[in-house]
């Protein structure tokens, strides 16, 4: 019993939801609830992108793009067509994950800097959809998104945003979890090793990269989809090029292949520019440096490295 | 399939690397219960012979058929599924995951509720496996590594099971062992085997038959016992 729960794939979720319900507690202030709220989100999406760089170790430099048509659907499907915010964001996650298994098809074949660059071509040819269709989407002003609201009930304030993405957070690193021990996660650490032996195991390589494309496609239009109906609005940034590094970034911060880690990743990017506004005009250069001494120190990212210096030093 | 069929017909292949043909029309079958060895000299086309029999190089002709079937279209998963396994050359462990879920890779494709009676077996063979199972198959010596890629293929039950130069960096008394389990493979498991080898003496010893590979091209074919007495392979392969 004790074991099973010890399991990663339920110790990590579990960890996850004592984390959401403590930091409830301890956080004093709507403010502080709302930016947790923007690192739950940001987590779910760099958990998705974990899935595909760490596990599968594929890289993609366009994954802005799938959060953008996330997004964009919460606020275009009310608007255009009335339907409801959740419908929305169902039809936004159905559609990233069909974009992700048409594009996924030809772009999985390269590798490494081809793929990198691929993707990037993708991620910016959504990006620029978005800006141009301004009689859809606002344009580079962006546009407004519909409240939700459920069974009558409007969903409103932050306390309740943190709770609906804190659980949001814990039910994708569960399913991430699950995926990761299941089958298809060792064949995709396993292709992420060897593409041939895992050929000759029997793995259809090019159908096991699409499957985990698609499901890091599906995580990022839904956190698109939440961060929208959080701050009631959207803007073309968040399907850009900038935020596809970003979202890179909190993955390698993190640690490549740690589902905890990529909470971790999230959770740097996210609080530490709210922190270091008090450096003023010095703000990104100290975000930079602190990043670079984590990747120096913790050359595994912050989760993995941490665990290994900590079971190292108990050796 | 008719019984006088040959369990892999390989006949008239051809493989190239870009413009550069490698294989310039091969031609060889293995029969159901044999232990076939290919020998030949670096870079005779042993290896490539071997991936485009899986399905991991392309063919640009001739042609290829499993077990009555022709298979030179079907992809490398497909051939998995019907029957062949290949121990790659150096290898090609996942050194990263743990030694069992190496073997359970081997059994990707299967559903049936045998695995875990094929593991026991596995385990059997080489109990150095099982004393390591959780670790991380990285840390596993050459010949443990041969012996866990021996492992992993033979966990998809294969009719026939491809080995690229099993003995390669192994110590002799390494190379036996292993040469020994092949051995044990074929008479206990009726695995069919089809071995790479640049140690001629050792793959030809136990081989059923025998084909000599030189510069893409089959060179000369036989029984292992001939083979190893003809002068021509003594002088080229075996030094002497
Ligand atoms: N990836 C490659 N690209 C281009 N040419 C290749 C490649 N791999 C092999 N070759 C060429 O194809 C020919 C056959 O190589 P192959 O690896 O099949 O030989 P081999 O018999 O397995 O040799 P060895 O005993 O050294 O493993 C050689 O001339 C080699 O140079
Ligand atoms: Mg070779």
């Amino acid at each position: 019993m004790l074991k099973t729960v010890l399991a990663p794939r339920f110790a990590v979720p579990l960890v996850l939801a004592v984390l959401v319900v403590g930091l409830s507690f301890a956080l004093p202030s709507n403010f502080y609830l709302r930016v947790a709220a923007l690192v739950w989100i940001s987590a779910l999406a760099v958990i998705g992108l974990n899935l595909l760089m760490g596990y599968a170790g594929q890289v993609s430099l366009g994954h802005a793009g799938f959060f953008g048509i996330g997004a964009y659907a919460v606020a275009v499907l009310p608007a255009q067509f009335s339907l409801h915010p959740l419908l929305a964001a169902l039809a936004g996650a159905l559609a990233a994950g069909l974009l992700a298994y048409v594009v996924g098809r030809p772009i999985l074949r390269l590798k490494g800097h081809y793929l990198a660059v691929a993707t990037l071509g993708f991620g910016m040819l959504i990006a620029m959809t978005i800006s141009n269709e301004a009689w859809l989407t606002g344009g580079p002003d962006g546009m407004p998104v519909e409240r939700l609201t459920l069974l009558g009930w409007r969903v409103r304030g932050a306390d309740t945003w943190y709770w609906i993405t804190g659980g949001l957070l814990v039910i994708g690193a569960w399913i991430a979890g699950n995926l990761v021990a299941s089958p298809t996660g060792r064949a995709l650490r396993a292709l992420h090793d060897s593409e041939v032996a895992a050929r000759v195991a029997g793995i259809d390589v090019a159908r096991a990269k699409l499957t985990v494309f698609v499901i890091s496609a599906v995580y990022a239009a839904v956190a698109g989809a939440a961060l929208a109906l959080v701050n009631g609005f959207v803007t073309p940034d968040k399907a850009n090029f900038m935020h596809s590094i970003e979202l890179v970034t909190m993955v390698v911060l993190g640690g490549m292949g740690s589902i905890l880690g990529s909470v971790a990743g999230a959770a740097i990017l996210v609080v530490l520019p709210q922190v270091l506004t008090s450096f003023h005009d010095y703000e990104h250069m100290v975000l930079g440096l602190i990043m670079m001494v984590i990747m120096i120190v913790l050359r595994s990212g912050i989760v993995p490295g941490l665990a290994s210096l900590l079971t190292g030093r108990r050796k | 399939m008719r019984s006088t069929d040959p369990l892999l017909e390989v006949s008239g292949l051809r493989s190239a690397y870009g413009r550069i043909e490698a294989l310039h029309g091969v031609s060889l079958q293995v029969d159901a219960g044999e232990i076939v060895a290919l020998v030949g000299g670096n870079g005779a086309g042993k290896t490539t012979l071997l991936r485009t029999i899986s399905g991991v190089q392309p063919m640009s002709g001739g042609g290829l058929s499993f077990a009555g079937r022709d298979i030179s279209r079907a992809s490398p998963h497909a051939r998995v599924a019907a029957g062949i396994a290949q121990v790659p050359e150096g290898r090609q462990i996942f050194a990263p995951l743990a030694i069992e879920d190496n073997l359970r890779l081997g059994a990707y494709l299967r559903k049936d509720a045998e695995i875990a009676a094929d593991l026991a077996r596995v385990y059997d063979l080489f109990p150095v496996l099982k004393e390591r199972r959780k670790n991380p198959a990285g840390g596993l010596s050459g010949g443990q590594q041969q012996m866990l890629a021996i492992g992993r293929a033979l966990m998809s039950r294969p009719k026939l099971l491809l080995l690229d130069e099993p003995s390669m960096g192994l110590a002799p008394v390494l190379v036996d062992q292993v040469f020994e389990i092949i051995t044990r493979l074929n008479r206990e498991d009726g695995v069919t085997v089809f071995l790479v080898e640049q140690n001629a003496f050792a793959a030809l010893s136990i081989a059923t038959r025998g084909y000599v590979i030189e510069t893409g091209e089959i060179a000369m074919e036989g029984k292992g016992s001939d083979l190893l007495a003809d002068d021509r392979v003594r002088e080229a392969y075996l030094g002497v």
